[in-house]
């Protein structure tokens, strides 16, 4: 178990910058994603911790000692791949007895460790059966077998879910936190899907074109978002931008959207004028006949529980996640109120959020 | 799968396609097989057997082919003959109805030997090297490595036999004419280019990630390729193999010009038998049909992985 320390880590192939000067740590025993779509340099990243890739400048720190350019074998970490990279010439035992022969540990110690990681993983009954014909679930529970048996420092997994059905990626979210809270290793998860990072990590890192967007626990992530990106690409639906043209004063805590005053967090820094967009979670949406910010819905979304309406305004069209019993017809006219606390404000141009009350405690980006 | 679902299946064959298929590839192996039997069955006849014609369909088999093969025999008078001891072995007995006896052992079977320790040399070797250097024009940013594919597979778009004039001379000045080693490294080099060739297709189809995982795992590349990559490409190194030891094995034009005496091949010794007191075609029979048998046997074993190294990248695991 260790710590991982990112100094100005930079990945370039020939003229395309896969990873721009990212820097970041990751605490002993934590769980990170690292959470883009793809060609966002996550997995580039993952694999220049992991000495598969070398980096063209900056640091990589494992537990404080410098391993930038050391051998992936040198380095006691343990990689848990998309498509698993299962041996297939060996059974499911000798897979996850794998990393030990390479140590020179003697058989009947390696026989013992493989055994007591299957309990573990519950995949005792499978050691004895060849790797090709599992099923997807223990396909992935072998490989994680293969990772954990060593004890390493670190475990660095690639989308490892990715290729599972959707019901069993459920299932397996949670076994792998299960795991993560019992073995208390350093982990660094790639992945592009949101709800994996939100339901495993304790932090994460949302990259885009090679820059980490935003650091931070999924609640800051989630609720303070530092960018137009993060915003975007967190949530589903995601946060909704409505966008004007104005400039903003320190202290001000109110803004002025197509002429109806919209109370918001209070703001910490002046803005030149130019177009920026008020931020706001489809949840922070209520439906309100008294308020003088209309729109008239667009279509609804039933979910169940509740449900997403999509709404006509005079700066785009927005979604509202409201209470699933009403029924709203199209084009009818409604009245829109935000819940102010909750509401974010983005420079268009930069894309970057606007310092605000709602920001300030947290970590802002 | 059940038999109602295949009877209607839009892809499986039907019955009558089934038939013709078959029945086309018992034609073609009869066509193939034809001359094989001809061949021993014409190793088991008596030389007059073997020439009659119309030819005998029913005859009485001998050893005498084999014996003639692998004896040399001088003429004796008939006095001389019935004044012997008894006869020792069959082939005695064979040879002594020609009025002849044996003299000693024939150049066959040192021949023989040359072809296995050329043949299995040579593809062991094209194997090795083609193996390793497939991997790394597989895995590793070799410079101009299209061109320099490109160059190792253009030695195979001339016949050999343009070359033989040069590799006689060099051959010669470097005292490489008529040795094993001669001609082990001349086949060596021409089936490396195909081994490269075939096994960077098979090698190409491992995913990179196998290696990664086993240096992850604590080996270096050299271990992993070894313990990873290697058992992977068994199918293709044995369907490699096949291919490098049948050119090895059959090859006769170098093998004629390169080799006489002690490093001389079977193919090139085999018509040398013809010419040995009147044409003896059952012993030449006999030389081509043991001739066979190793590349039977090694073809036999590795089948399965000849059919797969055939349909490689056909069908994905």
């Amino acid at each position: 178990m260790a710590e991982i320390r990112i100094e100005n880590l930079r990945k370039e192939f020939a003229d395309f910058v896969a990873v721009k000067d990212s820097s970041f740590v990751v605490n002993d025993g934590e769980f990170l994603a690292l959470l883009g779509p793809s060609g966002c340099g996550k997995t580039t990243t993952l694999r220049m911790i992991a000495g598969l890739e070398l980096p063209t400048s900056g640091k990589i720190y494992l537990d404080g000692e410098d391993v930038t350019f050391n051998r992936a074998s040198a380095r006691d970490i343990a990689f848990v791949f998309q498509l698993f990279a299962l041996y297939p010439h060996m059974n499911v035992r000798k897979n996850i007895g794998f990393p030990l022969l390479s140590q020179g540990m003697p058989r009947a110690e390696i026989r013992e460790r493989v055994e007591e990681t299957a309990r573990l993983l519950q995949i005792g009954h499978i050691l004895d059966r060849s790797v090709s014909g599992l099923a997807g679930g223990d396909r992935q529970r072998v490989a994680l077998g293969r990772a954990i048996v060593r004890r390493p420092k670190c475990f660095l997994m690639d989308e490892p879910l990715g290729t599972l059905d959707a019901e069993f990626r459920e299932v397996m979210v949670h076994e792998l936190r299960e795991l993560h809270n019992r073995v208390h290793a350093t982990t660094v998860y790639v992945t592009h899907d949101q709800h994996e990072a939100m339901a495993m990590a304790d932090k994460i890192a949302v990259m885009n074109h090679g820059v980490i967007e935003q650091f931070g626990t999924p609640q800051e992530i989630y609720r303070k978002p530092a960018s137009m990106y993060v915003a975007d690409f967190i949530g589903s639906p995601p946060m909704n931008f409505l966008r004007f043209t104005s400039g903003l004063r320190r202290g001000a805590s109110a803004v002025s959207l197509n002429g109806v005053d919209v109370i918001v967090p209070e703001i910490h820094q002046d803005v030149a004028v130019g177009e920026l967009a008020l931020g706001v979670r489809p949840e922070h949406i209520r439906f309100s006949d008294a308020s003088p910010l209309r729109g008239a819905v667009y279509g609804s979304e039933y979910l169940g529980t509740n449900q997403v309406v999509a709404i006509e305004t005079g700066s785009g069209l927005i979604k509202a996640r409201v209470p699933a019993n009403r029924n709203f017809h199209i084009g009818e006219t409604v009245g829109l109120e935000f819940t102010p606390a909750n509401l974010a404000l983005f420079d268009c141009k930069s894309g970057r959020a606007v310092a605000s009350s709602l920001y300030s405690g947290g970590q802002h980006g | 799968m059940s038999s109602a679902n295949t009877a209607h299946s839009v892809v499986a064959p039907s019955h009558t396609s089934k038939r013709v298929a078959g029945t086309i590839v018992i034609v073609y192996a009869l066509i193939t097989l034809i001359p094989l039997v001809w061949i021993f069955l014409t190793s088991i006849k008596s030389p007059p057997d073997s020439i009659s014609y119309p030819p005998k369909i029913v005859f009485t088999p001998t050893l005498e082919g084999y014996c003639n093969l692998f004896t040399t025999r001088t003429r004796q008078t008939p006095d001389y003959i019935v004044a012997l001891p008894e006869p020792t072995s069959t082939c005695d007995e064979v040879t002594r109805k020609r009025n002849m006896v044996i003299a000693g052992p024939s150049n066959f079977l040192p021949r023989f030997v040359n072809s296995l320790v050329i043949a299995f040399g040579s593809t062991f070797l094209a194997v090795f090297l083609g193996t390793l250097a497939a991997y790394g024009f597989s895995r590793f940013k070799v410079p101009l490595a299209d061109d320099l594919l490109f160059f190792i597979l253009s030695t195979r778009m001339m016949p050999p036999i343009a070359v033989a004039i040069p590799i006689y001379l060099m051959y010669r000045e470097l005292g490489l004419s008529d040795t094993a080693l001669g001609m082990i490294l001349l086949y060596t080099a021409v089936n490396v280019s195909l081994a490269v060739w075939l096994l960077k297709g098979f090698i190409d189809e491992i995913p990179r990630e196998y290696e990664e995982a086993a240096m992850i795992d604590g080996y270096t590349r050299l271990q992993a390729f070894r313990k990873v990559v290697l058992p992977q490409a068994t199918t293709g190194i044995a369907a490699t193999a096949i291919f490098c030891l049948i050119f090895a094995w059959n090859e006769y034009a170098f093998a004629a010009l390169l080799t006489s005496g002690q490093a001389q091949t079977a193919p090139p010794f085999i018509p040398t038998i013809i010419g040995e007191g009147g044409q003896d075609w059952p012993a030449v029979a006999a030389g081509t049909t043991i001739f066979l048998v190793p590349i039977l046997v090694f073809t036999i074993l590795l089948r399965k992985q000849l059919l797969r190294g055939i349909t490689f990248g056909a069908v994905r695991k």
